[in-house]
């Protein structure tokens, strides 16, 4: 069941970021762009992909909180981690940075391969390069 | 604002959110992009099918919104040196930071982590930065 509900989950995400243009690195750009607010030529559509997002989240979100654990899985497994310390910091700025300069993330990046881009692969490549790089130095065991 | 499409950015929201809500309310796990691929990198073998299953899945979503009839098209300009450096600086610091626009921007903040705030607002102002320099002030 657990395997089924992730196929069908990771097949709604894909569709969403296709839907939502989140798979198009200029759309992601062209909000990460403010600088061309004065100009008129801000999108803001990424600030609605995620609200909308957010929004229909976090019903499910607290109703399984409530109940205490999921329906089909023995607990939640949430993030044990709750502080605001230097590698949240330093990570969200290098993850920001990466994101800045490619218009990709984990998410669109993965789902863009299928379009077949040698471009996407690249970025994909190099992101899983930093992630292996990241597991061999600083993760803490 | 230019190009801006509220509707569809709205829906395809919707349907992200609708699919890490059921992840979590039937397995008990956050859609963090960034750690379900980081949890395929590594020893722990029990947690891999699931983890496969939603890659998977998530790389027929783009061919199911197709086939329903939404047409994209990903406009990629960026230079191959400049997207293996983004690829490096996203791969490595999502997992340095725990997450990355799925893990800490639509799961946590849907719960309502301070963690995940600061990380949002983080990474968002380090996008935005990059980009500025990039467009408006390098290429003048």
């Amino acid at each position: 069941m657990q395997t089924i509900v992730a196929l069908i989950a990771g097949l709604l995400f894909g569709i969403g970021l296709t839907l939502g243009q989140m798979v198009d690195p200029a759309k992601v750009l062209a909000f990460l762009d403010i600088g061309a607010i004065p100009a008129g030529g801000w999108d803001p559509s990424l600030a609605f992909v995620m609200g909308g997002a957010v929004l229909v989240n976090a019903p499910f979100f607290w109703f399984v909180h409530g109940r205490g654990r999921p329906l089909a899985a023995p607990r939640l497994v949430l993030p044990a981690n709750n502080s605001v310390d230097r590698r949240l910091l330093s990570g969200a700025l290098l993850f920001g940075a990466g994101w800045g300069l490619g218009g990709y993330c984990p998410g669109p990046a993965i789902a863009g391969l299928t379009f077949g881009a040698m471009e996407t692969f690249a970025f994909v490549a190099a992101m899983l390069a930093g992630m292996a790089a990241y597991k061999l130095t600083l993760e803490r065991r | 604002m230019e190009n801006f499409t509220p509707w569809s950015a709205l829906a395809g929201g919707a349907l992200i959110g609708l699919s890490a809500g059921l992840l979590m309310l039937a397995n008990g796990r956050v859609a963090g992009i960034s750690g379900i691929i980081g949890g395929l990198l590594g020893p722990a073998a029990n947690e891999r099918l699931w983890r496969v299953a939603f890659l998977v899945g998530l790389l027929a979503g783009p061919v199911a919104a197709m086939a329903l009839g939404v047409q994209r098209t990903p406009r990629i300009d960026a230079s191959w040196p400049v997207l293996i450096a983004a690829g490096l600086l996203v791969g490595f610091g999502s997992l340095l930071g725990g997450g990355c626009t799925s893990g800490h921007g639509v799961c946590g903040m849907a719960r309502l982590s301070p963690r995940s705030m600061v990380a949002t607002g983080t990474f968002m102002a380090a996008g935005m930065a990059i980009v500025f320099v990039a467009r408006h002030v390098v290429e003048g």
